[in-house]
């Protein structure tokens, strides 16, 4: 129960964290946010469940005011802002992508993990994203969907850290990764 | 950690939070059903004054939150002077702006504390599906603690990698990132449990 806890706390801030740190440069210029990559982990390290629930977690202090999206955003503006439906989308995200990565035991954890992410956490994500954008702005889902199409190659990219990230912590701290931990 | 709420104390500080929650949620739904430009411009107008009463320093706060639009504002005005549809391109931009400064008005006269104490009430019901609210407590305190200390390790990573190379940080900082943080999850539930728990001894 304790360690749960403090697991998906500490979850929430690592996503949190993720916002706050120098962007990482991934080699080309689309500007892109190391916090989906937190919500990827969640779902893959921390399994379904665990992993909505951190995200969740995350979400509830954003909107009870803390500034904890990347750029010191939060408050119920950013889900009030035309991109909120991403938002809405990362629990969900998160426990399609934990989801996959506790059934399918089949393959090597890194690929599985790459697999979920793209899965869940673009997939999913962007389906609530693009249909966020279409209400907003009041344009059809396809016109909504040419908008974010840019942003595609770099959650890809981060889905393969997340997928790498996950096989070497599940060597490191295999107790620690619960989506794959069943002791 | 500083929190969103206004650098000016209001009037509005001391209303309930719950009933600002919902006022939120009614204007906002009733925003995106109006499509009449001229009330659209006069709801904007009765925003900004509503800002403006609370002082010049509030206002100016509440006009730097709205920046996060601009890309926003940009796509839909391009979009609509193309296409030739402008009254309903500012119908768009008008209500993007309303609800945005809206929804901020209400975080920046809320109270952390007051807000948290809703959150205690929506969820109360969840207790009976096994939430625990003490545990619920526990996380939310333990972010807010958690946050400035991981964002510090991170940045210690970054300085200990700068030291040794010439390259900029990669990714790959992720990965001792992200064990410290396993690793202080763990510390953490040790403390937790050192300290009682939340499965406390019952009374015989």
């Amino acid at each position: 129960m304790e360690k749960n806890i403090a697991l998906i706390a500490l979850f929430a801030a690592v996503i949190a964290a993720l916002g706050l740190i120098p962007k990482i440069t991934l080699g080309f210029g689309v500007p892109i946010t190391a916090q989906t990559l937190g919500v990827m982990l969640c779902g893959t390290v921390l399994g379904a469940r665990r992993g909505t629930l951190s995200v969740l977690l995350f979400l509830l202090l954003v909107a009870i005011g803390l500034p904890l999206l990347s750029g010191g955003r939060g408050g119920l503006g950013a889900f009030a802002t035309p991109s909120a439906g991403f938002l809405l989308g990362w629990p969900i995200g998160a426990f399609v992508t934990g989801f996959i990565v506790e059934k399918w035991r089949g393959a090597p954890l890194g690929v599985v993990a790459t697999v979920a992410a793209i899965i869940g956490s673009i997939l999913v994500m962007y389906v609530f994203g693009i249909a966020g954008l279409a209400i907003a702005l009041d344009k059809s889902l396809s016109e909504a969907a040419f908008l974010v199409l840019v942003f595609v190659p770099g959650d890809v990219i981060k889905a393969v850290i997340a997928g790498l990230l996950t096989a070497a912590l599940f060597k490191s701290r295999p107790a620690s990764v619960l989506s794959r931990y069943d002791g | 950690m500083i929190s969103l709420s206004s650098p000016v104390k209001t009037r509005a500080h001391d209303w309930p939070a719950g009933m600002k929650l919902a006022g939120l949620c009614a204007a906002t739904i009733v925003l995106f059903f109006i499509e009449n430009l001229a009330l659209h411009a006069g709801i904007l107008v009765a925003v900004a004054g509503v800002y403006l009463s609370a002082g010049a320093l509030f206002f100016k706060a509440g006009l730097r939150q709205l920046r996060v639009l601009w890309p926003f504002l940009v796509i839909v005005a391009i979009w609509h002077i193309w296409t030739g549809e402008t009254q309903q391109g500012a119908v768009i931009l008008l209500r993007l702006l309303s609800a945005l400064a809206l929804a901020n008005l209400v975080t920046m006269t809320t109270r952390l504390s007051d807000m948290i104490d809703v959150v205690r009430l929506l969820t109360r019901p969840l207790a009976k599906l096994g939430l625990n609210p003490a545990a619920l407590d526990m996380a939310i305190a333990l972010v807010i603690r958690l946050t400035p200390v991981l964002a510090q390790k991170g940045s210690n990573l970054t300085q200990a990698w700068r030291a040794r190379s010439q390259h900029k940080p990669s990714w790959r900082i992720l990965l001792p990132f992200t064990i410290l943080a396993l690793d202080d999850a763990d510390h953490v539930a040790q403390a937790l449990r050192a300290r009682g728990g939340f499965s406390p001894l019952k009374d015989p």
